[in-house]
């Protein structure tokens, strides 16, 4: 009896330190979320990216994720626990991870880090983001040819540099169209909050705003300017099912092919420190079917993300006028360069607002 | 037949012991049954909870490090609640702490400024949180307004006073716009206890907080004070001990606590002041203050134990790939149990046969 116990604990070991190698024979890849996965909007968006990547190189890697880790102490916790359970790669999926990011790196610098949308690296630590201001040209183009009222409704997060070039590129588009167009803009101070998004929508509406455009994450606002009869553009993911009679189009954050391509390079011993910006071009992120609209509009759309994706158009296309008048220095040749646009602190003429912080 | 609850004419002292040994049993025995439902292991699950943070130096320290703003600010809650004195703001005095201390970690940026800097920054940090923990007691005492009320509802005013810095005057300038200020110098960061680890200065002076308070409640005239003023306000007004003193005195001393707790943790774990510095330590700290039953040493359990949730929910996150909310549902489950069995402190079940309490009554 004792033997066969003694037997069945050595089978179990050995069961174990087998079912170990072969779980140590995978990469493990982590990834660290802002929001819930169920937040249909970013963190859903980043989760379907870890999905896509599963499901190319799941015989390869074995993936883990912590969601809903706030932007404050815990982050740098949770990303050491990452590193000490074996992950090899992790992505860190939100600004605010920077700092702790960049310490974890430095402390191990045998882990590759990978951090969305910020500006510090490491030999060891990659940043990626994408040019959704591209994006947003096209929405101003829309916007200002669907809106009867002239007034866009602009909803923002954070005056960051990324969402204050998003609504200059909105503005500088619409602008082609409509030169009198106006925008009203409510800053939320929150990438995710459904009540605080939907009150801005109806507070937009309420000033004018026949067209909603959003830099939050829920599809909150969609649904308002559902009720209320208006027109919205979704944000991150697909909303079309929030506003099937509203939704004009939506940047739709793609991150699963940059993953699968990063992960591909750390399976092959490429991987190197990089700063991935990429667009339309680099399929970063795309346009969700041009909707609501006639088609002479829709072909406006079109051509623009056609001619965005070729090179031959740039939103920031010299001159660049900011609120004060003066024209913008033009450091990129024929268009402001990626330095200004990634730290693009001002409003161009024409928006009836002042920066907040300025 | 019937069942009710019924208030015990004494407190029993051996439930006391026994119920927090109950509430984790109940609460094994529930999240076994859950973690079964979700084909989980429960044996391993229990495992990455409970055990595997207590097996590694980093995790200890990682326990520690998150234990000690709960603890400190916690003391200083048990001191008001004690009193019968209800500041539900810590969150807010936290955040101001953290403000005032910043504000000499802002301004001696890249001036060599020297060794001061950091003890400049607790006290005035320690100072304003007392002070802004005073504006709802003084209210209480003068007005009579509820300090439940103000003292939350400041919380809210502090966060925005701390948002408008980092996104105004102090933002980092080299900082791309993003809200949040340059990383701290040296001498205006919290010193690490061991090198490469998390943990910091920061805990020893919980340790001193958690010693001190308990020689103040067990061993001083203050401290009994304030014990019977919560406990027996007429006895204590017949004793000639000022009740509307102790409100203020207990505030601010509470204030104070969390206002420390908020500078060692911006210039300790996060290194720089920004939004979201704190997930909520100010309330946490209040089931943290009535998990170690308002005592100085319950509390420094209670402050680990919760702790050891976190860095346990995480590790199961990671080790067992269990979903984010399995964890909230174990700690609320745990809280549950942990105050359910706690009310038998108190009260105890009786069977009430109704027929015989109406022969009772007719006869």
């Amino acid at each position: 009896m004792r033997k066969s116990l003694l037997a069945l604990a050595t089978g179990l070991l050995l069961a174990g330190s087998v079912s170990a190698a072969s779980a140590a024979d995978k990469l493990k890849v982590g990834f660290i979320y802002l929001g819930p996965i169920g937040d249909l909007g970013w963190t859903y968006q980043h989760d379907q990216g870890r999905l896509a990547l599963e499901k190319e190189l799941g015989d390869k890697i074995e993936v883990t994720y912590l969601e809903k880790v706030p932007e404050g102490p815990d982050a740098e916790r949770a990303i050491e626990q990452l590193v000490r359970a074996g992950n090899k790669l992790i992505f860190t999926t939100s600004f605010g991870y920077m700092d702790p990011t960049l310490k974890v790196a430095k402390k191990y610098p045998n882990v590759h880090f990978e951090h969305a949308t910020g500006y510090k690296r490491n030999a060891n630590m990659s940043t990626y983001s994408s040019k959704w201001y591209q994006g947003r040209y096209i929405q101003g183009l829309i916007a200002a040819k669907m809106s009867k009222s002239g007034v866009l409704g602009y909803i923002g997060s954070f005056p960051i540099p990324e969402v204050v070039s998003g609504i200059n590129a909105t503005i500088l588009a619409a602008q082609t169209i409509n030169p009198n167009i106006k925008v009203k803009i409510i800053w939320a101070n929150t990438w995710f909050d459904p009540p605080k998004e939907a009150d801005a929508a109806k507070a937009l509406i309420d000033q004018g705003a026949d067209v909603i455009m959003q830099h939050t994450d829920s599809p909150a606002a969609m649904q308002i300017a559902s009720e209320r009869g208006k027109l919205a553009f979704g944000q991150d993911s697909e909303m079309i099912k929030f506003g099937p009679k509203t939704q004009l189009t939506s940047i739709l954050d793609t991150w699963g092919p940059y993953y699968i391509a990063r992960v591909k390079a750390e399976l092959d011993g490429t991987w190197k420190s990089e700063d991935t910006w990429g667009g339309l071009d680099s399929h970063m992120f795309a346009m969700a079917p041009y909707t609501n609209m006639p088609d002479d509009v829709k072909k406006i759309a079109e051509d623009a993300q056609a001619a965005i994706t070729a090179g031959k158009l740039h939103p920031f296309k010299c001159p660049v006028i900011g609120q004060d008048g003066k024209e913008i220095e033009c450091k990129g040749g024929a268009n402001l360069d990626d330095g200004q646009i990634l730290g693009m602190n001002f409003y161009v003429k024409g928006i009836d607002d002042k920066l907040p912080g300025k | 037949m019937q069942l009710v609850l019924e208030k015990r004419t004494e407190r029993s002292n051996t439930i006391a012991l026994v119920s927090p040994l109950v509430a984790i049993g109940l609460t094994i025995v529930t999240m076994t049954i859950l973690f079964a439902v979700l084909g989980k292991n429960p044996l391993l699950a229990l495992h990455a909870y409970f055990i595997a943070p207590l097996t590694d130096s980093y995790s200890l320290q990682e326990i520690a490090v998150k234990a000690t703003p709960l603890v400190m600010i916690a003391i200083g809650l048990a001191l008001c609640y004690i009193a019968n004195a209800w500041n539900i703001g810590a969150e807010g005095q936290f955040l101001i702490g953290a403000v005032a201390g910043s504000w000499i970690a802002v301004k001696t940026q890249g001036t060599d400024a020297g060794v001061w800097v950091l003890p400049a920054m607790l006290v005035l940090a320690a100072a304003a949180g007392a002070l802004y923990a005073l504006i709802p007691a003084i209210c209480r005492v003068r007005f009579g307004a509820s300090e439940i009320l103000t003292s939350l509802m400041l919380v809210y005013v502090a966060d925005l006073f701390l948002d408008y810095l980092v996104r105004g005057p102090w933002r980092d300038p080299n900082g791309f716009n993003f809200p949040t200020t340059a990383e701290f110098d040296s001498v205006a960061t919290v010193p690490l206890l061991i090198e490469g680890g998390r943990l910091h200065l920061g805990s020893i002076i919980a340790l001193l907080v958690v010693a001190a308070a308990a020689i103040l409640l067990g061993r001083t005239i203050k401290g009994f004070e304030i014990r019977v003023v919560g406990a027996a306000p007429r006895a204590a007004r017949f004793g000639g001990f000022n009740a509307n003193q102790l409100i203020i005195l207990t505030f601010a001393v509470s204030g104070a606590l969390a206002g420390l707790a908020g500078i060692i943790e911006v210039a300790g774990p996060v290194g720089h002041l920004q939004p979201g510095i704190s997930p909520g330590y100010g309330f946490t700290a209040i089931i943290v203050a009535f998990l170690g039953r308002l005592n100085p040493l319950g509390i420094f359990i209670a402050g680990l134990f919760l702790a050891l949730t976190f860095i346990g929910g995480e590790q199961a996150q990671i080790a067992m790939k269990i979903p984010l909310d399995v964890t909230k549902v174990f700690q609320g489950i745990l809280l549950f149990y942990v105050l359910a069995c706690d009310s038998f402190i108190l009260y105890r079940f009786k069977l009430v046969f109704p027929n015989r309490q109406v022969a009772r009554g007719t006869g």
